[in-house]
């Protein structure tokens, strides 16, 4: 079935956990590939993947029709494309990777539950293009051969190196997963087995008290056929009973095994939990002593009952709990079991408990949002953050908010309950309420929260959003060079998409589904757009004919169905942005993709939707119900980068929260008016937050970011004074832009928070518009601040608290295009503030910035932490030996001069706070202001 | 240099009218560098009373009282209780025993009196349904006695127990009260200072009156005590008088009268018919040599060995000036109603050669016509030891009046106002130095980063 060099050698069941042999080696996260692409086209090795992106497959081997797919992740039809699922299933199911024993083994006398650790597996199905990682299961089931029912979870993926390199990772959610689905199977189980018991003790005392009949009937007839099959029946059901009481002990102590599997660690409240109620049972099991445990009037013909629907019924019933136990009414079993093939199989749901299987599922589709994107961009990413967790010290200043970061680790440490891990994470933050009650009924109550359940709710948000954006994106600014037009389109489009694209597909299906199915946009990667154009207005004119597989995929026409649930907001939002952009088409020359790589590195994903919005415009000027899309086949790993980024902090409900916002944001930043007009106050209501620009602790995707930097990159072309508005900021000085139109306002602010340093998870230091007049609690709190010039009573107040505090702020009058600020005459930021800059993509100059403000932040650390640069050394120094030492390092040492001293103190003295804040514990204190007493000037354009 | 942005301001309008002092963004000699802005009021906020070295408490017409950890801005304590607005409030250190134990009195309109514990927050003893509010407290702890005034004088001891109870005939009450030489007290009541002799007998305390000072024109607005022989007094009418505190004769009479020195420049008094409280004396302040008199929106500094005027400014703030300190014998500080708190310093007047120059009276007053500088330069020649001053800062952050402030000396100053907000006032780089040396402690006790 499987050619041997199809398995990958990767199947570390048993010498899991020695993959580092070498301490001293690198990590695997921090390895990079010296020429990860090196040898040929990058994206050669997905050109024969029918899917368009990974996706998780959940198989069983059924033990009456053999391997079969269950369902996948994301619950999605469309999402494997003509991928042949059963087929898949048949590969990846076909051998007993776990070798499971099962049946009697010798010396014991009664059927053995068979204790298999999962195994895990990589495995490749190069023909197909499809790799996957294997997690193979066993559920137990008590109608089921041996009561095994082997499962297997698969991560797919048309990236073998993906797999590979994502191993440990896959293989701990996984393990979680399943160690998830085995707890709830072993509830199941239980349950299973006691009902099993309750029938067979009934029918043990009904087959004795018809035994006895027949005895008082009389001695004659006693050794008649009838009575010894009696008999023999009799004996079977006790036999039957000592079994399944042994299985039912067995399964009580399945904790008690010694796992060999690192990640199989579980949920103690859970494992408490089964096992108590395991105890229970067994304790009620054991004393067979008292056959007629049942009462007469049980027997009276109740148990009788049609066997489908007392079966049915007796679930349901368990299924409420173990306070409904004696509802369960006992069955009498048939001497014969059923054939093998009529009877029907219970589905997974059943296996498991309901509550765990839905955990299992949620646990699932986070691990498939999480993966998401391609290796280059998951290994980056990872890196990135292994990196900045070991710099938590500084990192706060500007660098994106880790997010969920905490959790996961703490997810990896301790014991892993998806069904309780919600609460047991409310329970890390507030330690006391530790209820470990036996009774399963606290399961039905602290039924986890849905993770996506804002997500779900924000669809619809977003769904207005996207509205708002087609009235407000026709006006994309003129004023932009071309190229830096077309980069602010990219990161339109790409930026919706990532919003869209963090798995709250499944539940914005229906609404995305009014939206109609856009295209992909990675069609524009193919050699002639033209032609393209004219294949998909043929295919959408064709609907959905096209979908049944067209097997051109080496030609590169491979017309792979699409629906990307994802790509259709972020399509519609570009193409809403790009009106009069059929143009544009024309730099969308034949790309070389390798060539493109090189230059732009894994930041290259967004020229994708570029080229969409007018080949859209161009075809369908209204959203036609489904789009198929000519799919080349490379572009597959561009495309998935697309739809990946930043993931991974979805699944936090904040993040969730800013992905929108972002939109919003961006939105309002294109002068929206209507938009603006009801968030003129009040930085605490959630709109007004989210209408706010960002920050680094928003900056999320990369295409926020590509955003972000373009909007930064613009002021420091347009603004010769930029250089000082910077210097404002990053010294700690309030920078105030005035100015009567709120889209300037709002532009202006959101290009300026990049250089906001610490400014909080959710940038609640930046405002990004107000329009009453401000205090100095006010100036404390925010440091960015977006006012609205009104020629009013009001205006004329707020022109007085301007002047009153005068001395706290800088000034930038978006109208008049002045600067009122101290002069700045250092020379640190003229490298990042160059008013002739040469960066010409906003990406670039994002990244431009980042490093700069890394260099920074590293020197404001190590300004910090240097002891003798703030405290003597010995006691005779006096404070202006220790003064003079300072400024020597700051002038000599780093170099700066007086103003980009004054940067760097700002930093270090956020640093200072921020390290010293916990242990402070004074949450009651007011934060300090800092300030100091210098003349303005007055800068004009 | 604010006009670009000052254009169409119609507020500033008037008060444009009276010279603007403006020290400008540069203000080297101000090492207030950094804030922290205190809330928990609810309302105006009329006294802050230091408590010891790190702690004070603040009160205003909420009925609140709030205990503040100057040092990080915390708020230790809320003592509530009052149901009015506080109308005095001051400490009371009773060292019976071993230790030393602070607490503060206050006294409110709900004619209540409460003795609180601001360690625990703790009411200790309440006095509620007294005949009228009390306006003013003075503590003897000499005596371990306590005096409340209002209309009627009370004599309490440290158990809050009624001593002695004196009825006063005057509608106005008692609005000051210090504590003078041999057992004496003098009470501010309208136009008199009232002298009190205490007599403490074994086991009771009676009060007497002995002595009626009538030499005010107006009502006396501030009572303070210069050393163990003086006292002064300022009234409504811009009056200060200075008492020899033993034998109560006045032992200088000085009249401050902004017209009096420009007597010669009748222009000035027409602008503006002079409002009486341009010259009434709102508060005095001393350090034993200098007399700080808060004379209306004016500061007046009168040498007490010479008695003679030391240091004068007509103008030194927009408004009213509300409360003074002298910081030292030639630094002192003033808030007002304008919102601002000022820091001055006594400077010696540049050669006489060259009065008018701008540097004469800073930049600030450079935009007035000529004849502006002319007043000073005539008092120099009338009154040859006379020195200038010299503002050196501001203090710009409450959106109302400044009530008052206390002053933690290198710990920085505290400031309540209208705004219901307090403002604390830092040093920036002893702050940071501050911070620097936690740092490195909580370092070291964690053992590395």
């Amino acid at each position: 079935m499987i050619g041997s060099p199809d398995v990958v050698a990767f199947t570390k069941e048993d010498e899991y956990g020695q993959a580092n042999p070498d301490p001293w080696a690198l990590p695997e996260e921090f390895s990079v590939p010296l020429h990860p692409l090196a040898d040929s086209n990058p994206w050669a090795k997905t050109s024969y993947a029918k899917f368009t992106k990974d996706f998780i497959l959940i198989s069983e081997f059924s033990e009456q029709v053999g391997p079969q797919p269950l369902l996948t992740i994301p619950d999605d039809p469309k999402v494997c494309g003509t991928f042949d699922l059963n087929y898949f299933s048949l590969r990846i199911m076909s051998v007993d990777y776990q070798a499971s024993f099962v049946g009697h083994p010798p010396g014991s006398g009664y059927p053995r539950l068979s204790f298999v650790e999962d195994s895990r597996v990589v495995l490749g199905d190069s023909k197909e293009g499809a790799f996957a990682y294997v997690h193979h299961l066993t559920l137990y089931d008590l109608e089921a051969r041996g009561f095994v029912r082997p499962f297997c979870m698969a991560y797919v993926a048309a990236d073998e190196r993906k797999i590979m390199l994502q191993f440990q990772e896959l293989s701990l959610r996984f393990s979680q997963a399943s160690e998830c689905l085995k707890a709830g199977n072993r509830r199941a189980f239980a349950k299973e087995l006691r009902r099993k018991l309750q029938d067979l003790e009934y029918t043990h005392s009904v087959l004795q008290r018809e035994e006895g009949l027949q005895r008082e009937a009389g001695p004659q007839c006693m050794y008649s056929a009838h009575a010894v099959e009696k008999a023999n029946e009799l004996a079977n059901v006790e036999k039957s009973i000592y079994e399944h009481r042994d299985l039912l002990r067995q399964i009580s102590c399945y904790h008690r095994r010694p796992r060999r599997d690192p990640h199989a660690v579980t949920c103690q409240k859970c494992m408490t939990e089964c096992l108590s109620e395991c105890e229970e049972l067994l304790d009620k099991y054991v004393k067979l002593a008292n056959p007629f445990g049942y009462s007469e009037k049980e027997e009276e013909g109740q148990g009788h009952l049609d066997d489908e629907g007392g079966d049915e019924e007796a679930y349901e019933d368990d299924d409420e709990g173990v306070k409904r136990r004696p509802s369960y009414t006992p069955q009498l079993i048939k001497a014969k079991s059923a054939k093998c093939f009529d009877k029907r199989l219970k589905t997974l749901q059943e296996l498991c408990d309901e509550t765990f299987y839905e955990a299992t599922l949620e646990l699932l589709k986070e691990t498939e949002r999480s993966f998401r994107g391609d290796l280059c961009y998951l290994h980056t990413r990872r890196l990135d953050k292994a990196l900045r967790r070991k710099q938590r010290v500084a990192n706060f200043l500007f660098e994106e908010d880790l997010g969920d970061d905490d959790e996961d680790e703490v997810e990896t440490l301790r014991p892993f309950c998806a069904v309780n891990h919600a609460i047991d994470g409310y329970i890390l933050l507030n330690p006391p309420p530790i209820v470990l009650g036996p009774e399963p009924l606290e399961l039905d109550v602290l039924e986890p929260p849905d993770p996506l359940d804002p997500a779900s709710e924000m669809s619809h948000t977003q769904e207005s959003e996207l509205g708002l954006g087609e009235s407000h994106l026709e006006s994309s600014p003129s004023d932009q060079t071309l190229e830096t037009q077309e980069s602010s389109e990219e990161t339109k489009g790409s930026f919706s998409s990532d919003k869209s694209g963090v798995g709250q597909s499944e539940k914005q299906q229906s609404l995305t589904s009014m939206k109609s199915e856009a295209p992909d946009p990675d069609s524009d990667l193919t050699p002639d757009p033209d032609h393209n154009t004219d294949l998909e207005r043929e295919s959408s004119s064709e609907e959905m004919e096209t979908t049944a597989g067209d097997d051109e995929g080496d030609n590169g026409g491979d017309q792979t169905p699409v629906s990307l649930l994802e790509m259709v907001s972020e399509l519609q939002a570009s193409k809403e942005d790009e009106c009069g952009g059929g143009n544009e088409s024309d730099l969308l020359v034949p790309i070389d993709t390798a060539c493109c790589m090189a230059q732009e590195g894994f930041l290259y994903e967004a020229s994708a939707p570029d080229a969409m919005p007018c080949l859209l415009q161009s075809s369908h000027p209204q959203p036609s119900p489904t789009l198929v899309v000519n799919q080349e086949p490379q572009a597959l790993l561009p495309l998935q980068d697309d739809y990946t980024v930043g993931s991974p902090c979805s699944e936090s409900p904040a993040t969730g929260l800013e992905l929108p916002v972002g939109q919003l944001g961006d939105a309002v930043s294109r002068t929206s008016v209507e938009d603006g007009s009801d968030c003129t106050m009040s930085a605490s209501t959630g709109s007004d937050r989210a209408a706010s620009p960002l920050g680094y602790g928003r900056v999320v995707t990369l295409c926020q970011r590509k955003k972000a930097g373009h909007g930064a990159l613009r002021f420091v072309r347009q603004y010769p004074f930029a250089m000082q508005a910077l210097w404002c900021l990053l010294s700690g000085r309030t920078l105030v832009v005035l100015g009567a139109d709120e889209g300037r306002v709002r532009r202006l602010v959101a290009a300026l928070a990049l250089f906001v340093p610490a400014p909080g998870k959710c940038g609640e230091r930046v405002q990004a518009w107000l329009s009453c007049p401000f205090t100095l609690t006010d100036l404390q709190r925010w440091k960015l601040i977006g006012l609205q010039r009104v020629a009013s009573p009001v205006g004329s107040s707020m022109l007085y608290s301007l002047s009153r505090y005068s001395r706290y702020i800088s000034i930038l009058d978006a109208d008049q295009k002045t600067l009122r600020c101290p002069p700045y005459r250092g020379r640190l930021l003229a490298n990042i503030a160059d008013h002739r800059t040469y960066i010409r993509r906003g990406s670039t100059y994002f990244l431009h910035i980042q490093s700069t403000l890394c260099h920074l932040a590293a020197k404001a650390f190590l300004f910090t932490f240097t002891h003798h640069l703030h405290l003597p050394v010995s006691s005779t120094e006096g404070p202006e030996v220790v003064e003079g030492r300072r400024r020597c390092f700051l002038q000599e040492q780093l170099g700066l001069g007086e103003e980009d001293s004054q940067i760097l103190l700002y930093l270090s003295q956020l640093i200072t706070q921020q390290y010293l804040q916990p242990a402070a514990g004074s949450s009651a204190a007011a934060p300090c202001f800092s300030f100091n007493y210098t003349t303005s000037v007055l800068y004009k354009i | 240099m604010l006009r670009w942005i000052l254009g169409g301001r119609e507020a500033q309008s008037s008060v444009e009218k009276s010279p603007v002092l403006c020290i400008g963004e540069e203000q080297p000699k101000n090492w207030f560098t950094e804030l922290q802005v205190l809330k928990g009021h609810f309302d105006i906020v009329r006294f802050l009373v230091q408590i010891d070295d790190f702690r004070c408490a603040s009160a205003g017409d909420d009925g609140l009282v709030l205990v503040w950890n100057i040092e990080t801005g915390e708020r230790l304590q809320e003592l509530r209780g009052h149901s009015q607005q506080i109308t005095a409030i001051t400490t009371f250190t009773c060292n019976n025993e071993v230790t030393w134990h602070t607490l503060l009195i206050t006294a409110s309109s709900d004619r209540s009196l409460s003795l609180w514990d601001p360690d625990t927050g703790n009411r200790v003893q309440i006095i509620s349904d007294l005949q009228s509010s009390v306006k003013c407290l003075l503590v003897l702890e000499r005596l371990c006695l306590w005096v409340s005034g209002g209309e009627e004088l009370c004599l309490w001891n440290k158990d809050f127990q009624l001593q002695c109870h004196r009825q006063n005939h005057s509608d106005t009450g008692i609005t000051a009260l210090i504590e003078l030489p041999k057992n004496c007290i003098a009470a501010a009541m309208d136009k008199e200072i009232v002298i009190y002799r205490l007599t403490v007998s074994d086991s009771s305390v009676s009060v007497a009156e002995i002595r009626r000072l009538s030499d005010h024109q107006d009502q006396i607005r501030a009572l303070i005590n210069i050393s163990d022989g003086l006292f002064a007094s300022g009234s409504h009418a811009g009056e200060l008088v200075l008492w020899d505190a033993i034998d109560w004769n006045i032992l200088a009479y000085e009249h401050i009268l902004w017209e009096e020195s420009q007597a010669n420049t009748q222009t000035e008094i027409r602008l503006g018919a002079p409002k009486p409280s341009e010259m009434s004396i709102q508060h005095l302040t001393t350090n034993g040599k200098l007399i700080l008199a808060a004379v209306g929106s004016g500061l007046y500094v009168y040498n007490v060995q010479t008695k003679a005027v030391v240091a004068y400014r007509k103008v030194a703030h927009d408004s009213n000036v509300l409360h003074t300190m002298l910081l030292s014998d030639s630094e002192l500080m003033s808030c007002s109603e304008d919102g601002s708190v000022r820091i001055w310093e006594i400077q010696d007047l540049p050669l006489p050669a060259e009065p008018a120059s701008p540097g004469f009276f800073g930049m600030w007053n450079f935009s007035r016509s000529n004849k502006q500088s002319g007043p000073p330069s005539k008092k120099v020649m009338d009154i040859p030891n006379i020195r200038m001053l010299e503002l050196t800062g501001d203090l710009i952050g409450h959106s109302g009046a400044v009530q008052m402030f206390v002053s933690f000396k290198e710990n920085g100053l505290v400031t309540c106002s209208t705004d219901h907000l307090l403002i604390l006032w830092k040093n920036g780089e002893r702050q940071s130095h501050l911070r620097s040396l936690a740092l490195f402690q909580k370092l070291e006790k964690k053992g590395g980063l």
